[in-house]
């Protein structure tokens, strides 16, 4: 177990060094040079290359890799160049909403699919599978952002019991998490559909294995196999869809954030890419890809504490 | 009393027929053998007894299990039954455990939801059964940890936990090598005797049911043909179908002598000093890689015209020997040439050789794109030759191929699935044959029919070495087969060819100790006074 976890270990530690560089390499070939772009069309070539040499983007590419890459070990992310304040203080702002919104809704999908996928596999073909079905492929067809919207009608706008956006900080944690609930719902809901279909093939596929039968020749009935032998077998795939989910849900937000009004990473790396703020899009795809790999090296070991098979390997 | 008695037992699954008035009888300590070919109903009177057939059915007639009607027993009274007065074992040890729990949580599962006890007591208990069928590993172990033959065992110990009054066993050895089967067979009469229990046996396999049953049941088609003490009904067998059954499984073909060939003074096939190597998983992150050693310095050769059997157990290197012969995969050392020509050369099969060999497989279901149809399955092959037949010639290539395996043209233009298993086997016989190959390898190609298609299928070889001098390389775990279709036999055991000669001389007087214990754990048709007058 522990060689497996050191495996998937170094295979993070390359990713990431992967990562970095293809980031840095896109973002050097976007058209467009910020100090141009900073002091507008009527700039004297001057005062550009005076920028430039500010900014340090008169130094060789490898320099300001190497630069970038030991600044973000350090924790250093760099100055944003619009905003004038260190890239990290930004983050860290942005990530306080980004990050509780995407766990809770991953919280809120897992809790919804989970019983809808069981349900539906041990009662197939029945009128409680046909609904649930029914349901998921509605959710899986219609955009977030138009649940968004419903939801803001129904629940901000004719029952008044949220507001219609913004946030209030989590000095009142209470008004913070009620101000992320239904972002979090309008996000969960695509999220559950899928992973309810998941849930329901992958124990169907488990339902029709022979240990099942041999589970129900010693005396298991329907429900006992169907709990005990089925389900953690069936979680593998499940597991999968929710590591990419959490990906998704982290930085996909921003239309979802767009709809709500809310100062997350979605809306930062979106403004930064619109004022050429290269140095913010760095740090923020990179922090991006960094929880991305976090998440997948998580799923591995979760992989290798429900299926013994994997331990073993290398 | 009779421990079990099933009395007049009809089952219909939807539109189906599945079994017509069955009915047999069992009394404690009996091994009771059900027989027959597939869709005979065997499993099926199976799961019927056990409570647990498939939705949509419906049984009737009676199941008596120690004076209780399963048929007439609610499903929260069976379960309790389950595991608990009975208990079954099935064919398939590789899935019949759950992956993810430890063998002793499953035997110890078996205890706990039928009696209250601990769990504590419940995992000791279930430890002393594992001993007691003779596993010797420890119960914290995982499945895939495990041989075929130690999960049958576990399998068995799950079954027999509580010990029930009735064990079904579901063709509990199909699946194990021959020594396997012997110590699982041994160990299921033990416990019979032990525990004074009655044991429902299933297998297609009558060398098995000869050698362990006391009664035998002989079912055809969902019906009980024949029924009687196994020594009787050996010796005064009524039925055609018995008699017949008995008749192709031990089947002998008249394989003609080989032809003299034209004195040719190099091999067909010559494999010299072959090693095959796969790369296993590092130990430590950075350490040496550790290999597998799939094929340790195997020699052979097959002469032209000369029909060569190769036997060995599970993993001893059959399938990887034939991949390499194919030249699929090229291998670590050694040198393998057909006609004198490489079998692999410039990282690709040699295409010139390739066009000289041709492989049956043994499952006739999966080796057929079901999309496609008969005559463009089996002229497949012809994209191996430079100029392949067009039109007339090509139509003449297919009814020829067709015809030499007993099939007609008109089949050409149906689907695979139009055809039975033994038709589908013939059918990829003629796909070996189109282009006339110096050699084809027979890979199990008749291990997954059953007796009487065997028997038609092994008799179609024999003939097809009539019509033209045929060399071919025939695997299997099947002693008897290979015995009946060879001239001479290798034996094979993890990776090396402990003995070869001709096939009668290996058979009747082996010399290695590994050949000794495979044809001493193979078990035997008894002789038949009466077979020779079957049909």
């Amino acid at each position: 177990m522990i060689r497996y976890a050191l495996g998937r270990l170094t295979s993070l530690v390359i990713s990431l060094f992967v990562a970095s560089l293809v980031i840095f390499a896109v973002i050097e070939v976007i058209p467009g040079d910020p100090a141009a772009f900073m002091l507008g069309v009527n700039a004297r070539p001057d005062t550009i290359a005076a920028l430039r040499a500010e900014m340090g983007l008169d130094q060789s590419v490898v320099t300001r890799y190497f630069d970038w890459v030991t600044g973000l070990l350090r924790g250093d992310f760099g100055q944003s160049w619009t905003y004038k304040t260190p890239v990290a203080e930004l983050i860290a702002d942005r990530i306080w909403v980004s990050l509780p919104l995407a766990i809770y809704a991953l919280i809120l999908s897992t809790l919804i699919a989970f019983p809808a996928g069981i349900y539906a596999a041990s009662h197939r073909g029945g009128p409680g599978d046909i609904t649930i079905m029914g349901a998921t492929q509605l959710g899986v067809a219609v955009p977030n952002f138009w649940f968004a919207m419903i939801l803001v009608l129904i629940f901000a706008i004719n029952l008044r019991w949220f507001s219609a956006g913004g946030f209030p900080g989590w000095d009142n944690p209470f008004q913070a998490v009620k101000s992320l609930t239904l972002p979090a719902i309008a996000l969960a809901l695509p999220q559950a559909a899928i992973l309810a279909r998941v849930m329901r093939s992958s124990l169907l596929d488990m339902l029709g294995e022979d240990f099942i039968r041999t589970a129900r020749a010693k005396g298991l009935t329907r429900r006992q196999a169907l709990w005990k032998h089925a389900v953690r077998n069936a979680l593998i795939p499940v597991l999968t869809i929710i590591g990419l989910q959490f990906s998704f849900l982290l930085a996909g937000g921003i239309i979802i954030e767009q709809v709500f009004f809310l100062p997350g990473l979605g809306r930062l790396i979106f403004q930064s890419i619109s004022a050429r703020d290269l140095i913010v899009v760095e740090s923020v795809v990179m922090l991006l890809v960094f929880t991305v790999i976090v998440v997948n090296f998580a799923v591995d070991i979760a992989y290798a504490a429900v299926d013994p098979r994997l331990r073993a390997k290398a | 009393m009779s421990i079990l008695s099933i009395r007049n037992l009809s089952l219909r699954i939807g539109q189906t027929d599945i079994l017509h008035d069955v009915s047999l009888s069992m009394q404690h300590g009996e091994i009771v053998a059900i027989t027959g070919e597939s869709g005979s109903g065997k499993s099926m009177t199976a799961l019927s007894t056990m409570g647990l057939l498939p939705g949509g059915a419906a049984p009737q007639g009676e199941i008596i299990l120690d004076g209780i009607d399963i048929l007439q027993t609610p499903e929260s009274d069976l379960c309790h039954m389950r595991g608990n007065a009975m208990g079954m074992v099935f064919q398939e040890p590789m899935t019949a455990l759950n992956p993810v729990q430890t063998i002793g949580a499953q035997v110890a599962e078996t205890i706990l939801i039928h009696e209250k006890t601990s769990k504590a007591e419940a995992h000791k208990r279930a430890a002393e059964m594992l001993q007691r069928v003779g596993l010797k590993v420890a119960p914290t172990r995982y499945p895939h940890e495990l041989s075929g033959g130690q999960r049958q065992r576990v399998v068995i110990a799950m079954a027999i936990a509580l010990r029930p009054k009735l064990l079904i066993a579901d063709e509990p050895t199909t699946a194990l090598d021959v020594t396997t089967q012997a110590h699982i067979l041994d160990l299921l009469r033990d416990l019979v005797r032990e525990f004074d229990m009655g044991l429902l046996l299933i297998t297609h396999d009558l060398a098995v049911v000869a050698d362990v049953a006391d009664q035998i049941v002989v079912m055809q088609k969902g019906r009980v043909v024949e029924t009687g003490p196994t020594q009787h009904l050996l010796t005064n067998m009524q039925h055609p179908y018995t008699k017949a059954l008995f008749e192709a499984s031990g089947h002998k073909v008249d394989l003609p002598m080989r032809t003299t060939m034209r004195m040719v003074s190099a091999y067909l096939l010559h494999a010299k000093h072959i090693v095959r190597e796969y790369p296993l998983p590092r130990k430590t992150i950075l350490g040496p890689r550790p290999v597998f050693r799939a094929l340790d310095d195997v020699s052979f050769h097959i002469d032209h015209g000369e029909r060569v059997g190769l036997v060995g157990e599970s993993g001893c290197g059959k399938s990887t020997l034939t991949r390499a012969i194919l030249g699929l995969e090229d291998v670590q050392g050694g040198d393998i040439r057909l006609d004198d020509e490489p079998v692999f050369t410039h990282k690709h099969p040699n295409l010139v050789v390739r066009r000289k060999m041709q492989v049956v497989f043994q499952d006739p279901y999966s080796s057929f794109n079901p999309r496609h149809r008969v005559e463009r399955l089996i002229t497949e092959p012809f994209h191996l030759l430079e100029n392949p037949p067009t039109g007339k010639a090509r139509e003449a290539a297919i009814s020829k191929a067709l015809q030499d395996v007993g099939l007609s043209f008109e089949d050409a233009h149906k689907y695979i699935h139009e055809f039975s298993g033994g038709q589908r086997q013939r059918i990829a016989i003629a796909r070996a044959l189109i282009i006339e190959p110096e050699l084809i390898i027979f890979d199990e190609a008749v291990s997954a029919l059953d007796v009487s298609v065997r028997a038609q299928v092994l008799d179609l070889i024999a003939d097809l070495c009539r019509k033209r001098p045929l060399a071919y390389l025939f695997i299997s775990h099947d002693l008897s087969v290979v015995r009946t279709v060879t001239d001479r036999v290798m034996v094979m055991q993890a990776g090396k060819i402990v003995e070869q000669g001709k096939t009668e001389d290996v058979f009747t007087n082996p010399q290695h100790p590994y050949t000794q214990s495979l044809i001493a754990a193979a078990p035997q048709l008894p002789e038949l006074p009466h077979a020779v007058e079957t049909i």
